[in-house]
């Protein structure tokens, strides 16, 4: 997560270059840190906030941690519809407490992108205004109770196994983020699972609940590994830089022979003709994906794209008054108002 | 107030009596009071701390980056600081 020391001159290069002075090993100009910064990410060092480090590296990981931060808010909306009619007491505190965990992750992700040299404001508005993007599984609408099981079981499930690399990304502030939100993901699948597994074993109405919502949601859950890695955009460098650890298609078939056993002890079925175990790859063979729909929900065209970002919208214009009266209440008890640091705004 | 962020803040947490305190991230807060609960909701859900502390990120002056083999040169060359630096014969005992 943010480090203090990140709050100072992040964005500033590293290794002598505001005063003139020489680069690492004598060398000065740009190339000087370059190689500094391409021999600590072979080294498999961490770069941290105050470290030279490219433009494009700064760029591709603002994008991505954003988008990883938004979707964990806007994560939080399909299964808070579900808070007030969950079916027991237990049901209810645990789904509270995942929601709140989901939060929790977006903050330590926003802090982690702030180390970049953006603030949390710029973030929030270009979420509102399209401008960044967020997870399109959060797309789709969570129609039954058991929704709430299969975006645990297959929804957490995918984003763990996307996520686990993660704690070993070149970048220190998202790595070490990713490490606290891997812990408390467990939690979140293993509860979906247990959820699915007592409608599975119901009656045949609470079965059949099951099995629905496990095969509305199992292509969309395929699909969070993003495209194939012939189609992504921004695989090969993130690979190289060591963002990535892990290619799109590689994590994807991961998740599908996890599953698969998985899906057998529940007593539910995937729904996909063509999978099967595959004794010469060592893997399961499963069907095409269907990237059409994949790239309309992402234009926009979801089921459910415009409410979740007008709800997001709406929250946070109908927190601005306690925004304004925490600030109020604050600038009249420190006579300041502002006795922290001076924000995410950084130069 | 309304279009600015609120100040920064870091987070240290002690996790148990006996351990120091050490740092678990950062947050956003407009005063220390909250800057602690939200810290409490942020980084202790569960369990995880018995003590918050709560440090204005503005407070906290850092190394700078741009000197840091310079800076902790002095300790490099001073192998004799360590106590594997001396050679005792074999079965001296309690040294």
């Amino acid at each position: 997560m943010a480090t203090a020391a990140a709050h100072q001159t992040a964005g500033t290069p590293a290794y002598g270059a505001q005063d003139g002075t020489a680069g690492p090993a004598g060398d000065t100009g740009t190339d000087a840190y370059q190689r500094a910064f391409d021999a600590a990410v072979a080294a498999d060092e961490r770069i941290e906030p105050r470290d030279w480090m490219p433009d494009a590296y700064r760029a591709t990981l603002v994008r991505q941690i954003a988008q990883h931060a938004h979707s964990e808010i806007i994560g939080m909306q399909p299964e808070a519809n579900w808070i007030t009619r969950a079916p027991s007491l237990r049901r209810k505190a645990i789904l509270m407490a995942k929601v709140q965990d989901e939060a929790g992750h977006g903050l330590y992700l926003y802090s982690a992108a702030e180390t970049l040299g953006t603030s949390r404001e710029e973030l929030l508005d270009k979420l509102h205004s399209g401008r960044q993007k967020y997870s399109s599984i959060f797309n789709y609408p969570t129609l039954t109770w058991a929704d709430v099981g299969a975006i645990g079981w297959l929804v957490d499930g995918a984003a763990i196994t996307n996520q686990v690399p993660l704690c070993r990304c070149s970048y220190g502030p998202y790595a070490r983020a990713m490490v606290r939100v891997c812990k408390e993901e467990s939690f979140h699948q293993r509860q979906g699972y247990e959820l699915l597994l007592a409608l599975s074993r119901g009656t045949p109405e609470q079965h059949a609940m099951a099995q629905d919502a496990v095969n509305r949601w199992w292509w969309p859950s395929l699909m969070m590994f993003g495209p194939p890695d012939d189609e992504s955009a921004h695989s090969a460098q993130s690979m190289a830089w060591k963002i990535k650890r892990h290619s799109n298609d590689e994590l994807r078939r991961r998740f599908v022979d996890i599953c698969v056993p998985q899906a057998e002890s529940l007593g539910l079925t995937l729904p996909d003709p063509d999978l099967k175990w595959n004794e010469e790859r060592g893997h399961h063979d499963f069907g095409p994906i269907d990237w059409t729909e994949f790239r309309e929900v992402l234009k926009g065209n979801g089921p459910c794209n415009e409410q979740r970002i007008s709800q997001r919208r709406q929250a946070h214009d109908e927190g601005a008054w306690v925004r304004e009266a925490a600030a109020a209440h604050a600038a009249k008890h420190t006579g300041a108002g502002r006795s922290g640091g001076t924000g995410a705004t950084r130069s | 107030m309304t279009n600015t962020d609120w100040p920064l803040w870091e987070v240290f947490v002690r996790s148990r009596r006996g351990l120091s305190h050490t740092h678990a991230g950062s947050l956003h807060a407009p005063d220390a009071e909250l800057a602690l609960r939200n810290a409490r909701d942020l980084y202790t859900r569960r369990g995880e701390g018995v003590s918050i502390w709560v440090v204005p990120s503005s407070a906290i002056t850092a190394s700078s980056p741009d000197e840091k083999d310079p800076f902790f040169e002095p300790a490099a060359d001073k192998p004799y600081r360590h106590p594997t630096f001396y050679e005792i014969p074999d079965g001296v005992q309690h040294l």
